[in-house]
């Protein structure tokens, strides 16, 4: 007899029978299963907030709380974690402190997105991350609001006040399943295996099965394109999985890590990782999306793939207990093909840390800073000695139909001396690597022109330091 | 809770109370119209959407559709039982397109089904083939076609072609300013109910229930009085909600006559994106003259508007552009000439400020132009141009007779040490050349009232129970502008009761009927001197039958009803009145006075008065990219004597962030085939809280006051604060302009993406180096 899927709303134990539609997303579980309407659809892509609710993560001996998008997340991913939504906090007559400080500083005036915004503080409030601006302004990114200018929602999250939280680790340990889950509707199947070892020979029995990881990409595929999934294997339970491992001047990151739990692994490795990530996706895409689905799904404007590639990257891919480890720009074939089998998956990335003295530089160029997608995305790495370029990785998102490096810009650097000149014939080799689309984001001539712009950027920053236009601050005067 | 026969009332106008719905909205309790508790039968929709801009239809099959599972009814122009016509009043816009289709994501029929995912599976099984008919997708495609909605307007003041060609100098230029999608969070909804007989009953996010109502009426053939459109609150409007969302209710309205089950619509991201309108984007050509010291001669302005595939109300947001081609400058002589062009694209419609942004986005270029080319600083060339220094006469002929912008700009400039930044900024672009630093101070006068004068109306109905608590409704809907708190903030003082006393209820038109959209504005101004018609009306009965009973009118104070030396509570008084066989209730009215438009000559007074504000923006640019950051933004607004300063403050910053989105971020695309490819919050990009600027400060002008007797003395707060994000886009081409100089004009079109911001530097410099 298949288990229920388990987890905890308002710390109750709740159970949703292993029959039920695998596909089903929490916000449609919450709106019209469970009558809880202040969770709000906005887009059902995960890209305005409105849908924001928190889930409770064990992560060893404590709970992790994490803002997520309820829109894009399936309904047995909540196996084995604790769900709260904006009516777990309070009610009119009795509100939460979040809820409280967003009364008091006028933090909403229409009110839609305003259950999104409260849940993503009450989880800043619940992890204790800082209430300086600039933390509040990346942790509420993945909200929008269009009514308020956003001042009063940050006035907000810098006065709100705590109240005493139930502790939930001892309960979240006991609905920790001993196996994993299996759910059977009308033929469709979900697996969430618990191991990597089970994970593989699920994979290798389905080899048509989706692989789901965090969902910011799969869930689309339900919500935006209407698609039915037969058979989904979702990775998120493989504790095996979830482990950055310091390898000693390289670090490995499994299927299962999220953007937000390699944030600090990363920008240890260098800080331009640190900065890519703060404006990749908004927290609740980080929250769920992986490092490794990044990669795995192929898509020519991932952010991590050139960041990665300039690292000189290895993708470890496994096939049952097979595994192969290839050069991560090797994965990309062609658009929308990988170099993965039926069966197979990414099991980790492993990047290693940039030497010391090589010019590293990650940018990401989009209309928006924060949470969008990039029109052109560089990962370089130049080493340079004695005043010459010892050997260039560059990579660049945007401009191809692959994540893609710049073979004939490279080759322009290799060898020759660190200049202003050599880095004007490597960047007219751009032309030669890539003959970018012009789309939505960007028109073909910008994207080839910022990308020259882009490497002659990071020699200027290599030969001094160069601001940034996202550091600038009013002009100092008088 | 109403008797207030102890405690003192506090004062409640003029003070910064909150939005009586945040605790709701904070707590998810306040219920949207897709939270309703869903009635039993209900059927959902979904709309199917032509997939070409242009085209005959020639098959359209929908037997799929129709034998799809769970689907209960299909509807097409053959069930539509009244008029096949949802437009405001030009009739051109149909609720299904019949025979040709005329936008990519024409609603062509509807589909009505057990559950959603039902109905939207079953939407994508119509089989559809089209005969692709000429594209005319941009104004200027539509301008050299010949492709019009109505024929072009002309605004004249004096012989300003005379004057610019006497003038010493002359400067000219093109410019191009997008559109801009509302994205209010919550999408279109509405959902309809039949009762008996011809009876409905329609919950619909609208800023417009009486024109729906009437269009529903004239879409199922039946007397308006069948027909009841509420609307408790809307996750946002911005003008997206004014005749944008009666589509979507005539289809729930259509489904429910016909199957005489509850329908509900409400629209993925995406169709709302493609299907419902947006600001219309413009083509702009000037032309000013100017004396040595940049005071203007002359102007003239040449406009021209994508309408879309229909009228809905371009006429009205055109002129509105006209109306404001001047800002808060004296053009001495004017010639302001409006092309409305009908393309194939979605119909674009009304959006806060309603064509006002467009017109002031044209003379605020054109100043910083001809700053630019007499090698003054724009600051001086506006001062120098300003109603009220340069002259008080306005291009239709209102006299400006508050011009108090001059003084707003010299506070704010002083405040905000523009002169000494303004050093500082060339100081820096001196020393830098990767990044590169703009300033500007642009001024806002906005006109308020509807331009169509017969709209400036408002009714009210006021109920006091023998409890001593009020019930209050009106005409305007609530958005979360905070219409709502402020009328029940006036009406709280009429009879001096705490605000809690007054019970704010959902806008219905079997309550307040004829009433006009919430919009332009003028949702305080009108419907809270309604509400306070209503409130005297029922005073004044108090006060006969008081004079009568007493012998003393009586004086409603914070200490309870004063008549001669005895003090009532306000519940005593009233219950006292109610046995006395008083009525207690009042519908109120208002319009507005003094206003007049011949729009045959586009002369008159077609506003009551202006609304003021200025901004200074600040901004950095990577010269190398185009990525650009607001820097600094100070800002002082006039809202007359502030009804609600906690309301009118987050209405001044919440519009010049959805501005500065909209000349910076927010980018509408559409390819060749008309298909909008910027259609979801992934590619179309609002402002997120990292957008706000650092260093944002925001002043309400404390001498405010407006000269008209508006209600309680404020003015209108919702339109103006937009248009001051306009200094964000004159602070960018400040800085694109240091690039060279300050020696060429940069050819910066809005919105200023990275793209756009690069290649004007690249411009500039070519230019600059010649």
């Amino acid at each position: 007899m298949a288990r229920p899927i388990r987890f905890l709303l308002d710390g109750e134990v709740r159970e949703l029978a292993a029959d039920i539609d695998p596909t089903l997303t929490v916000l449609n579980l919450l709106r019209y299963h469970l009558r809880r309407t202040g969770t709000k659809e906005g887009c059902a892509e995960g890209d305005c907030g409105a849908c924001t609710v928190v889930l409770g993560e064990l992560a060893g001996e404590r709970v992790r709380f994490r803002a997520v998008n309820a829109c894009i997340l399936f309904a047995p991913m909540l196996d084995g974690r604790a769900l709260y939504t904006v009516e777990s906090l309070g009610r009119e007559g009795a509100l939460h402190p979040v809820q409280q400080a967003m009364v008091d500083l006028h933090g909403s005036q229409c009110g839609f997105c305003t259950p999104g915004f409260v849940m993503s503080l009450y989880a800043h409030q619940r992890e204790g991350a800082p209430t300086d601006a600039q933390s509040l302004k990346d942790a509420l990114a993945g909200n929008l609001c269009r009514c308020t200018g956003y001042g009063p929602i940050l006035a907000a999250g810098q006065a709100m006040g705590r109240t005493p939280e139930p502790d939930i680790a001892e309960a979240l340990g006991a609905i920790q399943p001993a196996e994993g889950l299996v759910i059977q509707h009308r033929g469709r199947r979900f697996f969430a295996p618990r191991s990597a070892a089970e994970l593989a020979a699920i994979l290798e029995a389905n080899p048509d099965a989706t692989v789901l990881a965090g969902g910011t990409d799969v869930g689309l595929w339900v919500t935006k394109q209407q698609r039915v999934l037969e058979t989904v294997v979702s990775l998120n339970d493989c504790a095996d999985l979830k482990a950055v491992e310091d390898l000693g001047g390289a670090i490995r990151i499994g299927a299962a890590v999220r953007y937000a739990d390699a944030h600090a692994a990363l920008a240890a490795l260098h800080p331009e990782f640190g900065e890519l990530l703060r404006r990749l996706g908004g927290l609740q895409v980080r929250n769920l999306g992986t490092i490794c689905g990044n990669i795995a799904n192929g898509s020519p404007i991932g952010d991590m793939p050139p960041a990665l590639i300039a690292t000189g990257a290895t993708l470890v891919l496994r096939k049952g207990g097979a595994r192969r480890e290839l050069p991560l720009e090797a994965y990309f074939l062609a658009y929308g093909r990988q170099d993965r089998a039926p069966g197979e998956f990414v099991e980790a990335v492993i990047a290693p840390k940039p030497a010391a003295g090589r010019v590293f530089r990650i940018a990401k160029l989009s209309k928006r800073f924060d949470q969008d997608i990039s029109a052109v995305c560089l990962g370089l790495s130049v080493g340079v000695e004695g005043g010459r370029v010892t050997d260039a990785r560059i990579a660049f998102g945007g401009m191809a139909a692959t994540p893609k490096r710049a073979a004939a810009c490279e080759a322009a650097l290799a060898g020759r001396p660190w200049t202003r000149e050599t880095v004007e014939a490597a960047v007219a080799a751009l032309a030669g690597d890539f003959a970018p689309i012009t789309d939505m984001r960007a028109s073909a001539a910008y994207r080839l022109e910022a990308a020259r712009n882009l490497v002659r950027r990071a020699f200027l920053e290599s030969q001094d330091a160069a601001p940034r236009v996202l550091d600038a601050e009013a002009v100092a005067y008088g | 809770m109403a008797d207030s026969g102890a405690a003192r009332v506090l004062p409640v106008l003029h003070a910064p109370i909150g939005h009586d719905s945040a605790p709701r909205h904070v707590s998810g309790e306040a219920l949207y119209i897709d939270d309703i508790p869903e009635p039993p039968g209900l059927l959902h929709l979904c709309a199917g959407l032509s997939e070409r801009a242009h085209a005959r239809v020639t098959r359209l099959d929908l037997s799929a559709v129709r034998a799809a599972p769970g689907v209960v009814a299909v509807l097409t122009p053959a069930d539509v039982s009244g008029r096949n016509d949802i437009s405001p009043f030009a009739g051109d816009d149909p609720l299904f397109a019949e025979g040709e289709v005329m936008f990519l994501g024409q609603p062509l029929f509807c589909v009505a089904a057990e559950t959603l995912p039902k109905a939207r599976a079953a939407a994508a099984l119509a089989a559809v083939e089209y005969e692709d008919l000429p594209l005319l997708l941009t104004a200027e495609a539509a301008l050299a076609a010949g492709s019009f909605i109505e024929p072009s307007q002309t605004m004249i003041l004096g012989d300003a072609r005379a004057a610019i060609a006497a003038a010493p100098h002359t400067v000219s230029g093109h410019l191009q300013v997008g559109g801009q999608e509302h994205f209010y969070l919550e999408g279109q909804v509405a959902l309809a109910i039949p009762g008996e007989g011809a009876d409905l009953h329609v919950w619909t996010s609208t800023q417009h229930p009486t024109e729906t109502q009437h269009i529903l009426a004239r879409v199922l053939g039946c007397a308006d009085a069948a027909v009841t459109v509420e609307v408790r609150r809307m996750g946002g409007g911005f003008g997206g909600k004014e005749t944008q969302s009666v589509q979507w209710a005539a289809m729930a309205a259509l489904a429910a006559r016909m199957t005489r089950r509850p329908a509900k619509i409400r629209l993925d991201r995406d169709d709302d994106m493609a299907a419902t309108g947006k600001r219309h984007d413009f083509e702009i050509n000037w032309t000013l003259g100017l004396d040595a010291d940049g005071r203007l001669r002359g102007a003239r302005f040449e406009f021209a508007s994508r309408c879309g595939f229909s009228a809905d109300l371009s006429h009205a947001i055109n002129d509105r552009a006209m109306f404001h081609a001047d800002n808060a400058y004296a053009l001495q002589a004017a010639e302001i000439v409006s092309h409305r062009t009908r393309t194939h694209t979605v119909s674009n419609t009304a959006f806060r400020g309603f064509g006002g942004p467009q017109g002031m986005m044209a003379i605020e270029r054109a100043l910083d132009a001809a700053a630019l080319a007499l090698g003054r600083d724009p600051l001086d060339v506006r001062l120098a141009n300003l109603y009220g220094v340069a002259g008080d006469t306005t291009p239709y002929g209102q006299t400006v007779e508050d011009a108090v912008i001059r003084e707003i700009m010299e506070a704010l400039a002083a405040g905000c040490d523009y002169r000494a930044r303004r050093t500082a900024v060339q100081a820096w672009n001196a020393d830098n050349d990767h990044l590169k630093r703009g300033l500007a101070l642009t001024p806002v006068k906005f006109g308020i009232s509807f331009t169509t004068t017969y709209l400036n109306q408002a009714g009210a109905l006021v109920h006091v129970y023998t409890d001593g608590s009020i019930h209050l409704n009106h005409g305007g809907t609530e958005m979360g502008q905070g219409l709502n708190i402020k009328v029940a903030q006036v009406v709280a003082d009429a009879f001096q009761v705490p605000l809690a006393a007054v019970r704010i209820t959902s806008t219905r038109t079997d309550k307040v009927p004829n009433t006009s959209a919430t919009a332009a504005s003028s949702g305080s101004d009108l419907n809270g001197m309604a509400a306070l018609d209503a409130c005297e009306q029922i005073k004044a009965r108090l006060a006969d039958w008081a004079q009568a009973n007493y012998g003393h009118a009586p004086r409603f104070t914070a200490d309870g009803v004063q008549v001669g030396a005895e003090f009532f509570s306000f519940r005593d008084f009233v219950n006292q009145a109610y046995l006395a066989r008083v009525s207690l209730s009042a519908a109120g009215f208002y319009k507005t006075p003094d206003i007049h438009y011949d729009r045959t000559t586009h002369k008159g007074r077609p506003f009551y008065y202006f609304a003021y504000g200025a901004a200074c923006s600040e901004v950095a640019i990577d010269t190398l990219t185009g990525e650009n950051k607001v820097t600094r933004v100070d800002i002082l607004h006039d809202v007359g004597r502030s009804l609600n300063p906690a309301i009118d403050l987050g209405q001044i910053e919440g519009g010049f962030i959805q501005g500065m989105g909209w000349l910076t971020t927010e980018e509408l695309v559409f390819d060749a085939t008309g298909r909008l490819r910027t259609h979801a919050p992934s590619t179309y990009k609002i402002p997120t809280a990292g957008d706000r600027p650092d260093a944002f400060n925001i002043a309400i002008w404390s001498g405010g006051e407006n000269r008209e007797p508006t209600i309680h003395r404020s003015k209108a707060v919702g339109e103006p604060p937009l248009m001051l994000a306009i200094s964000v886009f004159s602070a960018l081409t400040d800085a694109v302009a240091s690039v060279g100089g300050h020696k060429a004009m940069p050819n910066l079109d809005a919105p200023a993406t990275p793209e756009r911001i690069l290649a004007a530097v690249n411009d500039v410099r070519r230019r600059a180096g010649e």
